[in-house]
């Protein structure tokens, strides 16, 4: 039985682990392609969880509202890269967090002008509904399994885009140089424009599917986004490989450490105490493991290569 | 004879004056209106205008001024510091959450100001560090999770008990473990606005428990119930009402039927106030109130029922008609115990569907006449 648990919980990791890469992909594309730091991030995740919800309440059908959100997201992501943060790429990062930091204000009042302060309803879509059998006996959930699937689809097909296509060409020129490439004729700003629109696009993707697991409500992208900030460092600023990397490792620690750290502290103290102490340490493990990488490795585990 | 008509209309006049002629009283109502707490501080902002509202003339004298704490502590100390000094209130009220109550009302009430809470209920509040000039609508806030505890005497032998890591999550299972006989399968303290629970489900699932009690407010425990749901975990949930309220039953959809939860006020409670209560509310807003807009709604209702009967300016009078609880509370039974919180029975409620909508039905009472665990420890008499 504690096996099963084990594996269970070792799933549960990988995909809390998984859904962080979706943020933080686009997270660390937007930083190492453009030099912007994106507090408004979350708000896209945001976004893509409202837009999923109310298409899947006027339509029935959940598919439709994955469509819906991640258009939605792309084209928040668009129109803010066009309006606002355009004029941000030259400025230092403090202007870039202050007007970041002014769209989540603006994306959190919007939205709840739009749709009200109480949450929205999402259910996971019939086909994707029950449990699997796991190895050892214990059941897993089928939705969880197939956002694991979605995640590690997303993987290949970034790293695909990135070193197989023209485009992944231009990003990985823009990240390295980015006056040559302008130089050489490319157009950078359509370029930004839809690097910003893919990152937003992903965060979209990343709300909807969790969505269904949690509550659609304002502000719930913002505990998201301080994890994907943590995993972009822990993973090196700029690198989707670390991206991905530090996804696995702070969404298995997170889950393991909830899991394990309790049961370690009733060993020693009353299962009250352990709990409130276990739980404690857990709650800050991911902060502690992040420290320890910058102490061992201050640019993170997989430093984007800076030309 | 023009004479006579003349004295009687006059008369007549400072009859009526005398009754409307109470001083006028100026409200502060702080609460939580952005954010992702916002849900509750609506709710609780409409029912106590309804209250008023609904009072008519008798709430003439009241001005309300409302702002919004964006459930900050240091936000709500500012707003009630300006309150205090630059709008003069006399009474401050609309507090959701207990951290932030802790911040504003010892300061408040050391300034000699009214605070009359409409939710948060502190232990220490209750205890310790009671005040004259403070007074609890609501409840203290291990009361619910008391009368959980009691309940689950009733039907558990083993169950698994789960808080979020924070005073009143702490509170909580220590309300619950107070009634409590049987034997606890488990007891997990997970992260304050923790969004995934997979890992906890998991650990529900291994337990062995033949039941489940959760306190998590807010989304939390919309998360928690539709995750616990779809994992297809079948071990019988109970709560405080917190987790199971109007304002959240939409969001966590069927998951949530047949939970049973605790809570001193229902919409389906059998008297006048309360079907007053819950008609004008759906007329004004196009929802059903939460337990939120009724324990509002009370404390509207209460202020309006002293000022009739003191001038707030005369602090001991006015303290005196508070204690009264001379107002018709949608509750049905009320009144003011030592310590200034409130003595009332505590129900037993079941999440059902009428028509299309989730709701809470009483199905029984855990506690008749509740007093709270602290009210020894404050000195007030």
């Amino acid at each position: 039985m504690q096996t099963a648990l084990f594996i269970e919980q070792m799933l549960n990791g990988l995909q809390l682990g998984v859904m962080l890469f979706l943020m933080a992909a686009g997270l660390t594309l937007i930083f190492g392609v453009m030099g912007l730091i994106n507090l408004a991030h979350g708000s896209l995740y945001m976004v893509g969880a409202f837009a999923c919800a109310s298409a899947a309440a006027a339509t029935g059908s959940f598919w439709a509202g994955l469509a819906a959100s991640l258009a939605a997201a792309a084209a928040a992501g668009a129109i803010v890269e066009i309006l606002v943060i355009r004029r941000l790429y030259r400025r230092d990062h403090l202007d870039q967090v202050l007007a970041t930091f002014a769209l989540i204000l603006i994306f959190s009042e919007g939205t709840r002008w739009l749709f009200g302060s109480f949450p929205l309803y999402l259910d996971i879509p019939p086909l994707l509904q029950g449990t699997v059998s796991l190895p050892g006996g214990s059941r897993y959930q089928l939705y969880r399994l197939a956002i694991i699937g979605v995640g590690i689809a997303v993987a290949v097909a970034l790293f695909l885009l990135i070193a197989k296509t023209r485009l992944g060409m231009r990003i990985r020129a823009g990240e390295s140089d980015r006056e040559m490439i302008g130089a050489l004729g490319v157009d950078i700003r359509t370029l930004y424009t839809l690097v910003f629109a893919l990152g937003a696009a992903l965060a979209g993707l990343a709300g909807a599917l969790v969505g269904a697991l949690q509550s659609v409500q304002v502000g719930m992208g913002e505990p998201v986004l301080i994890l994907a900030f943590v995993v972009i460092v822990i993973g090196g600023i700029g690198s989707i490989k670390g991206a991905l990397v530090g996804a696995v490792i702070v969404g298995v620690t997170d889950t393991m450490g909830r899991f394990l750290l309790p049961q370690l502290f009733g060993l020693l103290m009353p299962p009250s105490q352990a709990g409130l102490v276990g739980g404690a340490l857990a709650s800050m493990l991911i902060y502690i493991v992040m420290a320890v990488v910058l102490a061992v490795k201050p640019q993170g585990l997989f430093p984007a290569a800076k030309g | 004879m023009r004479k006579l008509i003349a004295a009687s209309v006059l008369a007549l006049a400072t009859g009526v004056s005398g009754g409307a002629s109470a001083e006028p009283v100026k409200v502060g109502l702080i609460t939580t209106l952005s954010g992702g707490g916002a849900g509750l501080g609506i709710d609780a902002r409409d029912g106590f205008l309804l209250a008023l509202k609904n009072a008519g003339d008798a709430a003439a004298e009241i001005e309300v001024v409302t702002e919004d704490d964006g459930q900050k502590p240091e936000l709500a100390v500012q707003i009630a510091d300006k309150m205090i000094q630059s709008d003069q209130v006399d009474i401050l009220t609309g507090i959701i959450w207990s951290n932030l109550a802790m911040a504003v009302v010892p300061g408040a009430v050391a300034q000699g100001k009214f605070y009359i809470s409409v939710n948060a209920g502190p232990s220490a509040l209750a205890g310790s560090q009671c005040n004259e000039n403070y007074f609890n609508v609501a409840y203290q806030n291990d009361n619910f999770h008391e009368a959980m505890g009691q309940y689950a005497n009733e039907t558990y032998r083993k169950t698994f008990i789960m808080a979020p890591n924070y005073p009143a999550g702490t509170d909580s299972l220590t309300g619950f473990k107070r009634y409590y006989k049987g034997e606890l399968a488990g007891e997990i303290y997970t992260q304050v606005g923790q969004t995934d629970y997979a890992a906890e489900i998991a650990q529900i699932r291994a337990s062995g428990a033949d039941s489940l009690f959760i306190f998590l407010p807010g989304g939390m425990g919309i998360a928690f119930m539709k995750q616990y749901a779809q994992s297809g975990v079948d071990i019988p949930v109970i709560g405080p009402g917190f987790s199971f309220s109007q304002d959240v039953l939409p969001a966590i959809g069927d998951a949530a039927l047949g939970v049973k939860n605790s809570a001193s006020w229902a919409k389906d409670l059998d008297n006048d106030a309360s079907r007053t209560f819950v008609e004008t509310f759906q007329a004004e807003y196009g929802r059903l109130p939460s337990i939120y807009a009724a324990q509002a709604y009370d404390t509207g209702n209460l202020i309006v029922s002293a000022a009739a009967r003191a001038s707030v300016k005369d602090a001991a009078a006015f303290r005196a008609a508070l204690k009264e609880a001379g107002f018709d509370s949608v509750r049905g039974k009320f009144s003011f115990n030592t310590n200034n919180h409130p003595i009332q029975d505590i129900y037993v409620r079941e999440v059902v569907k009428e028509g299309d909508v989730l709701t809470n039905k009483i199905i029984g009472t855990a506690f008749t006449d509740h007093k709270d665990a602290y009210a020894e420890q404050c000195p007030l008499k």
